[in-house]
């Protein structure tokens, strides 16, 4: 008992933490110096950087190249200006958000509250979705938008992408954790389906609502497969679809305009980086509990 | 086994609360103590920092003869038993107890040796295999036990262990803690928030509140002499009587009635008297309006007024009572006397 | 199904209906085409297609492009899932000892969930351009002549470092997530119970993190094969060339580009096959996972 050594534990977890914070450090640098890179080159003139790189000081080009970037288009038709891919990208992100959300509602209350018959047969047809993402059917997917005329419409951009059960199968964990006895109470206080749902439902999902809002307006946000078969026109274009065309327009220009490109790829960052950052601890919660 | 001294022992967070204001007191060798208190008061905060599991601000803690302000929980030989049993979920029974015993090096006969000693002790040989969300509540709080028995400390640490048992387990392993502990003589010091563990399992209790002691003594001494009006309302159930009285020309008297017992001072004063130190009888010379009666088979407890001022009556079973005007007489050897302002004893 | 049900029977159907309609136009209806048409050969000039049986599927088993494909694929997957499981491991476990700006950390560490795969690349192509891109300066600094979109491996690599970089933060935020929902008090026990922080680490902590782990393995082997479409479509300027790709991206180049319908569904059915069996995979293994509580 005497002959364990006397060891001075204070002094020792200082140097760990200290350890502790540049490991942190080093991952958050790895994580935000490509930002950094792109940021400094958007206050520069093309030329400067084709000549010289990124560098450390900032320029004074960021005004012109925000301006270029949202109002110049790329591309023949001139339509696809940063502006109208933002409000395209906004429409996609929002609508599939909203999309999911209701329809994942309405299904996973459906599921959860109701005795029918088939409630076995629709569960199994809608969770089969789950298995496969669209990036395995994406031609035949592409064929039937087509044939159904919805091609470069924001029906055709938005609907298929739906077609997975995500929200719903998170809404239906959660219904199942509410507790039995809400639904016995109502129904005693006379409260019908849709009363119980508004009234009671919707109410005690607010924070899941808004958790899940959050993550499928970062994933409609971030499409790009589906929005670059399904959009050819200019005038349809997402800012992450337009991605592609930037790197093509670096390709075959004799000057490239980093500026603008790089401007661009920002814009197309930064909404969806500030959802997530803004409502953190939402967005965490919902996106780690959606796994149970 | 150690004696355990604390010396001006305190705790400030860093967010600037004090939770446990400048503390010292000795454990002896082999004693068991009890630190009881409402949620708050700093007691599991006391308990961790002899842990090693919070730092200790100010002031030197000394296990045995080391200071071990310092020291590693894992050097200090000591060992916990956790409100929610902390068990590792991934490992077996078998594994569980022996954990401490391996990071020390034992060899494993010695291990296996020791584990089907504690199991035996334990009632748990037949669930060596089995993983902690396989066993009962009773059964784990008899793993988080045989956890810290196998490792042969020199000091038992409990923080309310009982907890999430229900009455009747409690009960039970009441008992069997007390008694592996005066089978084992290992020192221990076992927090809890029930004032009726205090008084059973304790050779010494110290009631804390809001990071202060307010008393140290043993169970009888703690009960029948309360410091303060805090101890006197903490500890017992139903807790002691406590009436607004005067001082009187000599006497105390409530509301100036009759003279309960001779004492000198003057204003007012706090008379405390246990609900059992009080007797129904048609001569008593204070009135007591009963307005329920509470029955527990073994005694009745009468709830109501006694001077306007709510009272507690322990009756034995064979005393009849009604709701209704009675009589009481209060033993003047029973009386305790508090500062009205303060709550100190007098 | 809750005990106490409504029993309203219209209502549910209506409740249903769009979800159901929509997975039948956009799902059913398009996975059931590219079994379908994995078995024909479609005419160039679409006059019609012609049934050819498991012919497809034989000239892919038999096509040396595609083994190579697949054997790059294979690769590609387990280098990223390797490596943004272990960087996001070690961010998560120090984020967790941490106590003052542990928030700032998780802000800083999670932020880049929020970027597109082929936002990802194109900030790939920037970091990597030839002749002033910080890291082919820094490749040449150390005698590495970095040519991307030129040398297989040079892109290959590019690939890897950007699909990790994506991937971090969704690993680091569940890992985090999952080191803390692990007791305190047990935590607290290991602490008496073993001095070394190592030990600790791989005896408590490591074994408690394993659903995780589990979970993450599956996310990531998903990702890796799947959503890092955006970033290799990005970093081989649309033209595949003789770059890296995936089997996913294989699947686009030979339908979308190249009209080999029968080929690609052929391509796609394998894909599925894939995925059931991670799928199944994983409903096995949280099947089989040890229920701790």
């Amino acid at each position: 008992m005497t002959d364990i050594p006397y060891t001075p534990a204070a002094r020792r977890i200082r140097w760990s933490v200290l350890a502790d914070h540049a490991v942190l450090i080093a991952g958050s640098l790895f994580l935000l110096i490509p930002l950094l890179v792109m940021l400094q080159t958007t206050t520069t003139t093309d030329l400067e950087t084709i000549k010289y790189g990124p560098q450390l000081a900032i320029g004074d080009q960021l005004d012109d190249n925000f301006r270029a970037a949202m109002f110049k288009a790329s591309g023949f038709s001139g339509q696809n200006t940063g502006l109208s891919m933002l409000i395209n990208s906004t429409i996609l992100g929002l609508g599939f958000a909203l999309g999911k959300i209701v329809i994942g509602m309405m299904a996973a209350y459906a599921l959860v509250y109701f005795r029918m018959r088939f409630a076995t047969l629709a569960f199994w047809l809608i969770f089969t979705t789950l298995l496969l993402p669209l990036e395995v059917r994406i031609l035949p997917s592409y064929e039937i938008a087509q044939k159904l005329n919805l091609l470069n419409s924001y029906t055709g951009l938005i609907l298929p992408l739906i077609a997975s059960a995500t929200a719903t199968f998170f809404f239906r964990q959660f219904f199942r954790a509410v507790p039995e006895e809400l639904v016995e109470a109502a129904r005693i206080d006379g409260a019908g389906p849709v009363r119980f749902f508004i009234d009671v439902l919707v109410p005690l999902s607010r924070t899941m609502i808004a958790a899940m809002f959050i993550i499928m307006f970062v994933f409609g946000w971030n499409q790009y497969l589906w929005p670059t078969m399904i959009t050819t026109e200019e005038g349809m274009y997402t800012l992450v679809r337009g991605i592609k065309q930037l790197t093509q327009d670096l390709e075959g220009t004799n000057i490239p305009e980093y500026g603008r490109a790089n401007m661009l790829a920002l814009i197309a960052i930064l909404p969806p980086v500030a959802v997530v950052i803004f409502f953190q601890s939402w967005f965490v919660k919902g996106l780690t509990e959606s796994d149970k | 086994m150690a004696q355990v001294s604390l010396n001006n022992i305190r705790k400030i967070y860093p967010n600037g609360v004090e939770a446990v204001q400048q503390t010292s007191f000795d454990i002896a060798d082999g004693e068991f103590l009890v630190l009881v208190g409402p949620s708050g008061c700093g007691k599991s905060t006391l308990l961790r920092m002899i842990a090693g599991l919070e730092d200790i601000t100010e002031g030197e803690l000394r296990i045995g003869d080391r200071v071990v302000n310092h020291v590693d929980p894992a050097d200090r030989d000591i060992a916990m038993v956790f409100q929610n049993y902390a068990l590792y979920p991934h490992m077996t029974v078998r594994r569980n107890i022996g954990y401490g015993l391996k990071n020390r090096k034992t060899p494993a006969d010695v291990i296996a040796a020791k584990v089907r000693e504690a199991a035996e002790m334990l009632n748990l040989t037949d669930y060596l295999d089995r993983k902690p969300s396989q066993l009962s509540g009773g059964q784990r709080q008899r793993v988080a036990m045989g956890r810290a028995v196998v490792r042969d400390p020199s000091l038992f640490l409990f923080d309310e262990p009982l907890s999430n048992l229900d009455a009747k387990l409690r009960h039970q392993m009441r008992i069997e803690i007390k008694a592996l502990q005066r089978r084992l003589g290992v020192t221990s010091v076992y927090v809890t928030h029930d004032q009726v563990e205090a008084m059973t399992m304790a050779d010494k209790i110290i009631v804390l509140n809001a990071g202060r002691i307010e008393q140290i003594g043993t169970p009888s001494e703690i009960y029948h002499n309360p410091a303060s009006t805090f101890v006197a309302s903490f500890m017992g159930a139903p807790p002691m009587n406590l009436l607004d009285a005067r001082f009187e020309a000599g006497q105390v008297r409530i509301n100036g009635g009759t003279p309960l017992l001779p004492a000198s001072g003057s204003g007012p004063v706090t008379v405390g008297i246990r609900p059992e130190d009080a007797e129904l009888t048609p001569e008593g010379p204070l009135g007591f309006d009963i307005q329920i009666v509470e029955e527990l088979g073994g005694h009745r407890l009468l709830h109501g007024q006694l001077a306007d001022q709510p009272f507690t009556l322990h009756v034995g079973k064979e005393v009849e009572a009604r709701p209704g005007a009675a009589r009481v007489n209060l033993r003047p050897e029973a009386l305790r006397l508090f500062d009205k302002t303060t709550g100190q004893a007098l | 199904m809750k005990r106490a049900g409504f029993t309203t029977r219209w209502l549910p159907i209506l409740l249903l209906l769009p979800q159901l309609s929509i997975i039948a136009i956009f799902f059913y209806w398009p996975a059931a085409h590219a079994v379908h048409s994995s078995f024909y050969l479609a005419d160039p000039f679409g006059f019609g297609a012609t049934y050819v049986g498991v012919d497809n599927y034989a000239d892919l088993a038999g096509s040396s492009e595609y083994l190579k494909v697949a054997r790059f694929t294979l690769i590609f997957t387990l280098l990223v899932t390797f490596f943004s499981l272990a960087l996001a491991l070690l961010l998560a476990v120090k984020a967790d000892n941490i106590i003052r700006g542990a928030k700032s950390y998780r802000t800083l560490l999670m932020w880049v969930y929020a970027v597109a795969p082929p936002v990802a690349g194109f900030i790939g192509l920037i970091m990597f351009n030839q002749s002033w891109g910080p890291l082919t300066e820094a490749a040449r600094a150390i005698g590495w002549d970095f040519k991307l979109g030129v040398n297989f491996n040079d892109t290959a690599t590019a690939m890897v470092l950007v699909a990790v970089w994506k991937q971090v933060p969704v690993n680091f935020i569940f890992f985090l997530s999952g080191l803390q929902s692990i007791p305190k008090p047990v935590r607290e026990a290991a602490l008496i119970d073993n001095r070394s922080a190592r030990g600790r680490f791989w005896d408590v902590t490591f074994p408690l993190l394993a659903p995780t782990g589990f979970f993450l393995l599956i996310i990531n082997i998903t990702y890796a094969l799947f959503d890092t479409f955006g970033v290799i479509d990005t970093m081989v300027k649309g033209e595949p060339g003789n770059n890296p790709m995936t089997l996913v991206y294989k699947v686009y180049v030979d339908g979308f580009r190249g009209n080999d319908m029968g080929g690609s569904s052929a391509q796609s059915v394998i894909l599925m096959l894939l995925v059931l069996a991670l799928t199944i995979f994983q409903f096995r293994l949280i099947e089989r996972r040890i229920h701790y509580t």
